[in-house]
């Protein structure tokens, strides 16, 4: 009988200990994995259920009433407008969102220009004596806790020239560093070697070689590498405490305090204002669907290859 | 020197290769900031930690007092929470993200594999405070509502007898190994909270991972077990996770690296208390979190030098951490494979 069905003979003969440990193990392990997802769409479901209605001012309460009850004192508040004062309802974290923006915005100068830079120079100079170096280092950087990245800045900065929105870009500048770095080289190294010879074998210089074909050859890996560093830090708040600070008037200057989205959550969250715990879990909403949106579509792009 | 550069066609050779230098030269000095901010960063931390580290000498390290109004600092209560926090919360997540690999790689169906892969690493991507929010709105309240049960007086007076001993206990800052277990009623917060948060944290590290280094195990491994007639169990135990252990153990270390500097769900939710450890369910502190409660309103030099000294001690720590992460790693990627 065995003999009939040859890639499963083994099954039949399995002493029931066997296959009973087999099967506990798999059922421990399927049930492990749920455990751990289970979290991801716990907080996903509970953000998109009290953040939604506060982002939009729904009144979910009213919902027997109809769809018009519940969207009678909807507005956009939350985009537009910056916190009320404690202890008064309405508002929004325009000043937030748009702080974050230029942080954001900021920050990219730095970790594109010395993580993108870092990363040529790995890839593309793998015998300078300069290499173990700079790539241990910038290893080292990637574990180092982004609040003591804050105290850092607080030091550089914040004492020099006061709590401002540049001192947290620059905080959250030199967390994206050993990301950018990373991605870049390793992108780098998957452009083929034949085709830095063929442009070498042109006469191009090494440069031009780096710059207008290997780059380009690279770009989409690179654009990815950016996205996934930008969805890391845009979500830091730490660093942030005692950089930017907080602020909540909308700020266009670099040079003053700033708010930004995570900033706005954790005071949110740890204040004892309903109002202030809307906002935050709104923000919350907010600032992990753009993070989700992001890296879903930088680990698509990068998928592709 | 006569290399095999010889026959290479002419080019303009002067002025490629000055402005190859110039390239170069520009790149080095971009890079260099890399070293630049590593350096500045141990300079500051180092500079702003001195008075306290002057004053206190080795000290700091283990003394239990913590206390600005007298100018008093101690950090032993801060690392013993960073420590427990961490390494509990390791040996909890470890076995959940070994498994969760293991599914995602050995069990599911590759339609089933690619999502649940996202999802874990999507674990990843949720900010510190959305976490600490969520700890903070939903599991807290869990745990309150758990701790109004256990310690209820019409049917279980013997525990409120054993709570109030050992409140008495925590009054004089004492501690006994019977307590620890006790909750104290905290309203959810405090070190089992933390140390939930932190289990989910940084699940996706070792998950990704010890799935990375699983997928480098060769199929002739698996071939030859089934083909002995081994189960899928005994595959896995025998001929997938031994090959695998050594890249498993980087990426538990590396999420104890995570763990160890993780800030601001922690201080959310752990309570803030500069007591040396007294219970499970009771306030405590992290060197992280202490840094995010108190460094922007610490006045006095002395004060604020200490929690920058908190500061550098985690910085050498996740350094030294994420380095032996990084070795054992780097000894495992495919060229040592192969």
């Amino acid at each position: 009988m065995s003999a009939a069905t040859p890639p499963a003979a083994g099954r039949h003969g399995l002493s029931p200990a066997r296959r009973a440990r087999n099967l506990l193990m798999g059922g421990l392990i399927l049930l492990s994995t749920l455990l751990v997802v289970a979290p991801l769409i716990l907080i996903f479901l509970y953000l998109l259920r009290e953040g939604f209605g506060a982002m939009f001012n729904l009144d979910f309460a009213r919902a027997r009433e109809g769809l018009g009850a519940v969207f009678s004192g909807a507005n956009l508040d939350f985009f537009t407008k910056t916190p009320a004062p404690e202890g008064e309802t309405g508002g929004g974290l325009a000043n937030a969102i748009l702080g974050s923006i230029q942080m954001l915005a900021m920050a990219s100068v730095i970790g594109v220009l010395v993580g993108v830079a870092g990363g040529i120079f790995l890839a593309e100079y793998p015998r300078h004596p300069l290499m173990p170096t700079i790539r241990m280092v910038s290893d080292v950087l990637a574990g180092i806790p982004a609040i003591v990245m804050g105290l850092v800045a607080y030091g550089l900065i914040v004492l020099q020239f006061g709590f401002s929105g540049l001192a947290g870009a620059v905080a959250l500048g030199f967390l994206m560093i050993p990301i950018v770095v990373r991605t870049t080289e390793e992108v780098l190294k998957l452009v083929p070697q034949t085709v830095r010879e063929a442009g070498l074998a042109l006469g191009l210089p090494k440069w031009l070689v780096t710059l207008r074909i290997v780059l380009p050859a690279a770009a989409g890996g690179i654009v990815t590498g950016v996205m996934l560093a930008l969805a890391r830090v845009a979500g830091e708040a730490a660093p942030l405490l005692f950089t930017a600070f907080g602020n909540s008037a909308i700020n266009l200057d670099p040079t003053k305090p700033m708010s930004a989205l995570p900033l706005e959550i954790y005071r949110g969250a740890t204040s004892a204002y309903d109002e202030n715990q809307r906002l935050a879990k709104a923000g919350a909403l907010l600032l992990i669907i753009l993070i989700f949106v992001t890296s879903l579509l930088a680990r698509r792009a990068s998928r592709r290859k | 020197m006569s290399e095999p550069t010889q026959t290479r066609p002419p080019r303009p050779a002067a002025l490629s290769s000055a402005s190859d230098r110039l390239f170069q030269g520009l790149i080095l000095l971009l890079a260099s900031v890399i070293v630049l901010v590593f350096v500045l960063s141990i300079f500051q931390l180092g500079r702003e930690s001195w008075p306290a580290l002057s004053r206190f000498g080795l000290g700091f390290f283990t003394e239990r007092t913590w206390n600005p109004v007298e100018g008093v600092f101690g950090a032993a209560a801060m690392i013993a929470g960073t420590l427990v926090t961490s390494l509990v919360a390791l040996a909890i997540s470890v076995p959940l993200a070994v498994a969760s690999a293991l599914f995602v790689a050995e069990y599911a169906p590759k339609w089933l594999a690619n999502p649940v892969g996202y999802l874990i690493e999507l674990l990843a991507a949720v900010p510190s405070v959305v976490y600490g929010l969520w700890a903070l709105f939903v599991i807290a309240p869990m745990l309150g509502q758990w701790q109004l049960t256990f310690f209820n007086p019409e049917t279980h007076p013997e525990r409120v007898e054993l709570y109030t001993k050992c409140a008495a206990l925590w009054a004089e800052n004492q501690t006994t190994l019977q307590c620890f277990f006790v909750p104290s009623a905290g309203g959810g917060r405090g070190l089992a909270l933390a140390i939930i948060i932190l289990t989910v944290m940084i699940l996706p590290y070792t998950a990704s991972v010890a799935r990375d280094v699983i997928r480098l195990v060769p199929q002739d491994q698996r071939e030859a077990m089934y083909a002995l007639g081994a189960t899928k169990w005994e595959v896995i135990s025998r001929a997938i996770l031994p090959y695998a252990r050594a890249g498993i153990l980087g990426g538990v270390i590396l999420a104890l690296g995570r763990a160890l500097g993780e800030t601001l769900a922690v201080a959310m939710v752990i309570g803030d208390s500069q007591d040396i450890l007294k219970s499970l369910w009771g306030n405590a502190s992290t060197m992280a979190s202490v840094i995010a409660n108190q460094f922007g309103d610490a006045q006095e030099a002395l004060h604020r030098s200490s929690v920058v000294t908190l500061g550098l001690t985690l910085f050498v720590l996740s350094v030294a951490v994420n380095f032996v992460a990084r070795v054992i790693i780097a000894r495992l990627t495919p060229k040592g494979i192969q």
